[in-house]
């Protein structure tokens, strides 16, 4: 990566109390277009703290979040999400009752142009929006193959598929930078292996910044670049997969010491 | 392809429409001065009208939309007195001197349009700080601003117990404004249809765009809903000002069909048909989430509820039991009940009710059903 770059997203001492309780603190991360970065912690190490403040849903004590240069102080989750972070989460969180289709129009939403009396009279735009939606969701879905269940409705996927689903979904939000919160958990390797697959097609397709939070130690060793370790809320190690694999903080924080 | 497809459905949803209007229209013309059909049939058609509007209006914000607002009868009062004072006022303006005419048919659906327009803004004003509860807390906090609401319209000083609900006022509502008689009802219930009609198609659109998934998924799941960018609060705060606007709608039809407004019948410890959680047994009862349940839930509950009233097989019952039927609350909680223990989701669920799709739905279901049956013989021959 140059580093005279501006990274896509960079967050500078970004740190939450809860009450007296320090869950995050001195956060910096910066990830490039086009990177995956990997954030690795044990338990209750504040590594979904740090997704749920990247996206607006908790706001930080301290510290910024910078998308392109831009900072996001004080912006709600749909404005972080307008500016161009998407995220997954830990337990699934998909539509359920709403077919597998209709959950990537959702996030087409906020991109769509006609309003409540173009809706009302059903006029040339509505039809003509509806239409490229239908269209640009049904390109999504193949990408990941749940093309032949768009009218299903997406709790009756399997597991794996509703993940799939819900990359999809994030990523209809037409992101810079994508958040996967721990995608491989609870599932077999073989559907970890799909997921791996699928994780080099959207990078490779659309050129997007990824930051994935994994226990699956082979997941993460395989397609991060480089892998920041936290614990307690605090960056314990960052650097490159194998530096991590050594690192004896690392070792100890994760086996104890 | 598929947009002809659309195309053809919308055509022959219209000229469905328009067919079944005309027939009736016609049959009116044929019936129109007999008794039975001028004393109940036409007052019938005209209460099931605004209790179908007020059903489908809390759909959108109890079944789509997933909060529980107890405050609906609030914002159909305003569109009700609204359209009372609107009319009254052009009255004595001399704006009509008689209830024909092009301009009287104008100063109604001026009258029925303004009561939805304020009762959209009220619904706006008392949407943006209740919404920002959830459950149990939204649901005290419209229950509380439905009854401010009739609290404020009864102590207006030209409207309310001194105004148009009490003495000459009442009368002069019939006389005068909008409240129809028997014969004018008989002659204007195609504004009752035409309204209700319109108003059922916006709320359809306005449920199959954006808006209505976007509402469907904040039901389903409020965080991931902003996380795929959709602004949950103002989505909320638009379907409840829709919403009430449609309420709104529904009390200006409503104070069409009276002779006299009280603001007791839109209190929330009324016992007759016009309280809030009346409308919310309607929408459970069709289905949260199916405007055709809606429909088809309010047009059961004003007969159950016209049958209490005035079914002579209430007076044949045994005293003990026709003393139920004096509270007819109680019979609404009773079939509440029925219905959340024999189906949970409602008499339609989510089911849409569509002509050109009914072939198609009857042999979906009628193959559920085959495999319901297979599965429960062979439960029962390995038992």
């Amino acid at each position: 990566m140059a580093e005279n770059k501006v990274p896509v997203l960079e967050t500078k001492k970004l740190g939450i109390n809860f009450g007296g309780l320090k869950a995050v603190s001195d956060f910096n991360i910066q990830i490039y277009e086009g990177e995956l970065r990997g954030l690795i912690g044990p338990n209750g190490a504040g590594k979904t703290t740090v997704f749920n403040m990247l996206t607006g849903v908790y706001e930080p004590t301290e510290g910024t979040v910078l998308l392109n240069g831009v900072p996001l102080n004080g912006k709600k989750t749909h404005q972080f999400v307008a500016a161009g972070i998407a995220r997954t989460f830990q337990n699934i969180r998909l539509f359920g009752q709403m077919s597998v289709i209709e959950n990537v129009k959702v996030a087409f939403t906020k991109d769509v142009k006609y309003n409540l009396l173009d809706a009302s009279l059903r006029t040339r735009k509505f039809w003509k929006a509806e239409r490229e939606m239908t269209d640009k969701a049904m390109e999504l879905l193949s990408i990941f193959g749940l093309e032949d269940a768009a009218e299903l409705p997406a709790s009756s996927l399997p597991y794996g598929r509703q993940r799939k689903l819900e990359i999809a979904r994030a990523l209809a939000t037409d992101m810079k930078v994508l958040l996967l919160d721990e995608p491989a958990a609870g599932m077999n390797p073989t559907e970890t292996a799909e997921l791996l697959d699928c994780i080099n097609t959207i990078r490779n397709r659309f050129g997007i910044a990824i930051l994935l939070i994994e226990h699956d130690m082979s997941l993460v060793m395989n397609v991060c670049e480089r892998i920041k370790v936290i614990d307690y809320g605090v960056t314990i190690a960052d650097g490159l997969p194998e530096e991590i694999a050594s690192n004896p903080r690392v070792i100890a924080a994760y086996l104890g010491e | 392809m598929k947009n002809n497809k659309t195309a053809r459905s919308y055509l022959v949803n219209t000229l469905v429409i328009a067919a079944a209007f005309i027939l009736f229209q016609v049959l009116t013309g044929l019936f129109g001065s007999e008794g039975d059909f001028k004393l109940v049939l036409v007052p019938s058609l005209w209460q099931c009208c605004y209790l179908i509007l007020l059903a489908a209006s809390l759909n959108l914000v109890l079944g789509f939309l997933g909060q529980l607002s107890l405050g609906h009868c609030g914002f159909m009062a305003i569109g009700a007195y609204t359209a009372a004072l609107i009319s009254l006022a052009c009255e004595r303006a001399g704006v009509f001197t008689d209830k024909a005419g092009l301009v009287y048919i104008l100063i109604i659906f001026g009258c029925i349009i303004a009561a939805g327009l304020l009762a959209a803004v009220t619904g706006l004003l008392v949407g943006i700080p209740a919404l920002r509860l959830k459950g149990d807390y939204l649901a005290i906090i419209t229950l509380g601003f439905g009854m401010i609401i009739v609290n404020v319209i009864n102590n207006l000083p030209f409207c309310g117990q001194d105004g148009l609900s009490q003495g000459s006022a009442a009368a002069s509502l019939y006389k005068t404004g909008l409240g129809f008689g028997s014969k004018a009802k008989v002659t204007y219930l195609w504004i009752a249809l035409v309204v209700t009609i319109l108003c059922l198609t916006l709320m359809f659109m306005f449920v199959r765009s954006k808006y209505g998934r976007a509402i469907r998924a904040i039901k389903d799941d409020e965080i991931a809903a902003s996380a795929s960018g959709i602004n949950v609060s103002s989505y909320k705060v638009l379907t409840f000002t829709y919403s009430a606007f449609f309420a709104g709608v529904a009390g200006a039809l409503y104070a069409c069909a009276n002779s006299s407004l009280s603001t007791s019948s839109f209190a929330f410890t009324n016992a007759g048909i016009l309280n809030s959680t009346f409308v919310v047994v309607m929408v459970v009862l069709g289905g949260m989430g199916s405007l055709t349940g809606s429909i088809v839930a309010a047009v059961i509950m004003f007969f159950v509820n016209y049958q209490i009233a005035n079914g002579s097989w209430v007076a044949a019952l045994p005293p003990f039991l026709n003393g139920v039927f004096k509270y007819p609350m109680l019979v609404y909680a009773v079939v509440l009940v029925i219905v959340i223990i024999f189906r949970p989701r409602g008499i339609f669920g989510t089911y849409e009710f569509s002509l050109t799709r009914l072939p198609e739905d009857v042999k979906k279901a009628r193959a559920r059903r085959a495999a319901a049956k297979a599965e429960r013989k062979e439960a029962v021959s390995h038992g």
